[in-house]
């Protein structure tokens, strides 16, 4: 049943630009900060110190669910009235900070300096703030810095100025290797370490690296596989230093893993027959585990509020591995040479937005009444009490999502809020069409 | 520029935002990037509100920067009125937009909406989200009954005779501490004493509501970091006096109902007399079983009045011995200093969440009561805790009915402080039988679930991944001489043999006592001579 590789020659064909709704408006979509709650929990020797307002480190804290980790590799510089008066001040001021905090946390090897709105419309210099302090504290400590800024960047672009970063730290290598890009949870980068051995594809290696001391190389045969669709920024820098973009799907689901890896294959030569032999075994393991939410899921329509990114290959998997019908697939930014492979594989009726605005698109969700709604935690009790499903998008990046032994967890992530609705209607008699609100006195409804 | 890990206040528009969701029919629009909106999941997510706060951002970007975000702001206001039609609309800005100087609220104003536009200055930079909040509140106030202010001087017409007194809450909001059930419990509490509710504001109020809060004859000043600005203000121009006791615990609760009885010329008696027997946890606190309570070294911080308050009852209402008091709220700082002066401690005004976990290591306490960071240092360090202020999380905003003010209040004060401790006689066994494979150091309470993660004392954080202040902090004052004394094997395996609860207190205790007699060695009969030094 397995055809290992039926993609690229799909995607060529399809490359005509499907039809975009580009919107303009207010945006529920965090900012670049946000990436650094799961960045600083996998950079195990990084600390991330946001240069910005009281706002930015209330956004990260609320973002984080308020105080999970008791001791974190971030924080915040936060601006004062004082620093607002004068840049130079500003800059010892920053200087002194940074130097208190690595005092306290001598186990930091990368220091990432994030720059924020108002550090970015103040233009407090970032970049020359860590070539200062790297004088004083390289090698012992590497000082790097990105925006992360809600001008410039949303939620994901955040990781992806972060990578792009520490391109420049990579040192030149020549020797070949497969180069795999964008966070994942350590037990997928643990299973894919496993079989792109028994492939034979390698060295491999993963940009971020868990620590500072496991940076890759870089160079001319450095092939470059994006593990996630937001890191466009980082594969164009690496590719500049002469690395190979190998297009693909992403490993979400069965057929995401398996064209995935077997894109990286194709650059290694690796015979089909031994792809084959590797691979089916996994995807057949990933089919039944898909099979257990199949019937919950089918049929079903969907709809992507734009968040990580995710939504263009979430939209795919669900579509073509779960049958389920995406009515809007909204991202908050199209990066097309990142999804040129994924866009090939959308069904046609389904509406590509990017951007957003809010009130518009919600409008759009009300219309159409999809059995699921796919969005952030602003929106997501709003609309159900309206009655609505929804599924809170956040958990999406902060979960194991990616690879064979993930794609069960990932289809049970969007059966799950069918599943307790349906429970619960069981239960409380409350028909999944009326509203909660309908049903139950509530006396917060009332108050507020 | 201050480092800091984690907030105990959000920024000021923050607080203009929790004024705006309390309310119905009013909207916020905030000159702000992409981003900020992430305040919206504290009202939906903590809060569990079931509609979106009604706040509409403008999310300019940096391409905007060179143009005209101005024209953003008009365009954001045009189309808030025009989609949810409120009846008064709130213009401000967020930390970025102040520095783009656009004057968003000026804009609107401009605009000449047939409704009250209130422009809000919050100062993102100095300012934090309490002041925020009662900036905005008073603002708005003022613009909804500018043309409701008398003369200067005129006095207040006399209540007609047969009309009930009638009193307005002020300062309840979505995301404080506990605002709604203490409302209802206030309001129920009024309405023994035959007073009526005028208006409560802002939660669930109309500016309608706001329009009517003259008719009454007084004001109930429930939460003053919000409404403390409001009610003064009300008092300067209405001649409307207001409330200065805060009714959490018991005791407290007796003066606010004699308070409002003297505000509203009412006879108190009847419930005063019988509130002794309507506060169960006046009579639980005297009940044999709390006998272990008393002495229990209690740690308070959060807001200035939720601390103060809590403070008090620890010391009063429960017999236990408060070792540490202090509030972020700078605000009110000074009544924090007064109230910790009344306890023999020094009051710790900081928002600097780590100066906070040192001054708990340091104290050793048995009982945090504090914030939701509280918690978390808490836990980190082996400490039962209870929540007694914001900042909260959701698990702070409990379905059932659970004031902290009024009588029922100190019921669920009661029930929430003693119930993450460990039972009386749970204690005596742990004494007695060391090791007991159930009674031992690290068996948490046995009707607590999670089994404590720590080892659990001040002494040794040593699961930490790294130096922090806090594991030097407990055991010797800075100005003790270099050579501290040493102690011996034996007198450190006596040691042990304390319950962990108490262990930190007795070695800090036992070094001090060696240390002022210069002595180098701290034997087993150091240690009992210390322990009968100090006595407990």
């Amino acid at each position: 049943m397995t055809n290992p590789n039926p993609f690229p020659a799909a995607a060529a064909a399809r490359c005509a630009t499907p039809e975009v709704l580009r919107e303009r408006g207010q945006r529920e979509v965090f900012c670049g900060l946000t990436s650094i709650v799961w960045l600083h929990r996998k950079l195990q020797d990084a600390f991330f110190l946001v240069v910005g307002s009281r706002t930015c480190a209330h956004l990260i804290q609320s973002a984080a669910g308020v105080m999970i980790f008791a001791e974190p590799r971030f924080g915040t510089a936060i601006l004062t009235d004082r620093d607002l008066a004068g840049l130079a001040d500003a800059n010892d001021e920053l200087d002194r900070v940074c130097v208190t905090l690595l005092e306290r946390r001598p186990d930091v090897r990368t220091l990432f300096l994030v720059g924020s709105c108002p550090s970015e419309v103040i233009k407090l210099d970032l970049a020359k703030a860590a070539e200062r302090l790297n004088a004083r504290l390289f090698p012992r400590v590497r000082v790097v810095s990105y925006s992360g800024s809600g001008i410039e960047t949303t939620f994901t672009q955040g990781e992806d100025n972060a990578l792009r970063a520490l391109v420049p730290s990579m040192v030149d290598d020549d020797a070949k290797q497969l180069l795999v890009v964008g966070c994942l949870a350590d037990v997928v980068e643990d299973q894919f370490r496993r079989i792109f051995h028994a492939l034979g594809v390698g060295p491999v290696r993963f940009l971020p690296a868990r620590r500072a001391a496991e940076l890759a190389g870089v160079g001319r045969n450095t092939f470059v596989l994006a593990a996630q669709p937001f890191v466009g920024e980082t594969v164009r820098a690496l590719v500049a230093r002469g690395a190979t973009l190998v297009q693909a799907p992403y490993p979400l689901g069965a057929e995401g893993t398996s064209a995935w890896l077997a894109a990286a294959a194709a650059a290694w030569s690796v015979p089909g027959e031994r792809l084959g032999e590797v691979v089916q075994p996994l995807e057949e393991r990933a089919r039944a585990a898909l099979s257990h939410h199949h019937a919950r899921l089918a049929g079903r329509s969907v709809f992507f509020m734009p968040d990580s990114q995710l939504e263009i290959p979430l939209a795919r998997f669900l579509h073509r591995e779960l049958g389920m019908r995406p009515l809007e697939i909204g991202t908050p930014y199209l990066d097309r040479q990142l999804v040129a492979a994924e866009l090939a594989m959308l069904p046609a009726e389904a509406l590509l937005s990017e951007g957003q605005d809010v009130e518009r698109q919600l409008d759009r969700v009300r219309a159409a009444q999809p059995d699921l709604t796919v969005c952030g935690l602003g929106l997501a009790n709003p609309l159900e009490a309206e009655g609505l499903a929804t599924k809170w998008s956040i958990e999406l990046v902060f979960s194991p999502i990616q690879g064979y032994d993930q794609a069960g967890d990932l289809a049970e992530l969007f059966a799950r809020p069918l599943a307790r609705r349906a429970l619960l209607a069981r239960a409380d008699g409350i028909s999944p069409g009326r509203t909660i609100a309908d049903a139950v006195s509530a006396p917060d409804r009332r108050a507020a | 520029m201050q480092l800091t890990l984690w907030t105990y206040e959000g920024p000021p528009h923050v607080g203009a935002m929790r004024i705006a969701a309390s309310m119905r029919g009013v909207h916020y629009v905030l000159h702000a990037p992409q981003g900020d909106t992430y305040a919206d999941l504290l009202f939906t997510m903590i809060a569990r509100q079931d509609r979106r706060p009604p706040v509409s951002y403008t999310t300019f970007q940096a391409r905007d920067l060179g143009g005209d975000t101005a024209e953003l702001v008009k365009k954001t206001v045009a189309a808030a009125y025009e989609r949810f039609a409120p009846e008064a609309m709130l213009v401000g800005e967020s930390c970025t937009a102040e520095l783009i100087q656009d004057q968003a609220g000026t804009l609107a104003q401009s605009m000449a909406l047939p409704i009250p536009v209130v422009p809000l200055e919050l100062p993102a930079y100095s300012k934090k989200e309490h002041w925020g909040a009662a900036e905005t509140l008073y603002h708005l106030v003022r613009t909804v009954l500018a043309d409701r202010v008398p003369a200067p001087g005129t006095p207040r017409a006399a209540r007609a005779p047969g009309r009930r007194p009638r009193a307005n809450l002020l300062g309840p909001t979505v995301l404080g501490f506990r605002c709604r059930d203490d409302v209802a419990e206030i309001t129920k509490l009024l309405d023994a004493l035959g007073i009526e509710v005028n208006a409560v504001v802002p939660l669930g109020a109309s500016v309608a509501d706001i329009r009517r809060l003259p008719d009454a004859d007084f004001n109930v000043d429930l939460y003053p970091e919000v409404s403390r600005t409001t009610a003064s203000w009300l008092e300067r121009a209405f001649a409307m006096p207001y409330t200065r006791i805060v009714p959490m615990g018991a005791a407290a609760t007796d003066e606010l109902v004699a308070e409002v009885a003297a505000l509203a010329d009412v006879d108190a008696g009847d419930l005063l007399d019988g509130a002794a027997r309507r506060t169960r946890a006046r009579w639980y606190a005297r009940s044999v079983d709390s006998t272990y309570l008393t002495g229990k070294r209690v740690f308070v911080f959060g807001d200035a009045s939720h601390a103060i308050a809590a403070a008090r009852i620890a010391a009063e209402e429960m017999g236990f011995t408060v070792v540490g008091l202090g509030t972020y709220s700078r605000e009110l700082a000074r009544d924090v200093r007064e109230a910790a002066k009344r306890h023999g401690v020094e009051a710790l005004v900081t928002d600097d969440y780590l100066e906070v976990e040192q001054a708990i290591a340091a104290a050793a306490p048995e009982l945090v009561l504090g914030t939701q960071m509280e918690r978390h240092i808490a836990k980190r360090l082996g400490i039962a805790c209870a929540v007694i202020s914001t900042p909260i999380h959701v698990q702070d905003v409990p379905a059932r009915y659970s004031p902290v003010f009024g009588y029922e209040g100190a019921n669920v004060l009661f029930d929430s402080w003693v119930h993450p401790l460990m039972m009386g006689l749970e204690e005596h066994l742990l004494a007695m039988f060391r090791e007991d494979f159930e009674f031992h150091d690290a068996a948490p309470a046995s009707h607590l679930h999670a089994p404590a993660r720590v080892a659990a004392s001040t002494e040794a954080p040593a699961t930490a991944p790294v130096t922090t202040p806090v594991t030097a902090a407990p055991a010797v004052p800075s100005s003790a001489p270099a050579q501290a004394p040493k102690w011996t094997a034996d007198g450190e395996q006596e040691l042990k043999k304390i319950p962990f609860f108490v262990r930190a207190k007795a070695r800090r205790n036992t070094e001090r006592f060696a240390q002022e007699r210069g002595l180098a060695l701290i034997t087993v009969d150091t240690l009992y001579e210390a322990k009968a030094h100090f006595g407990r």
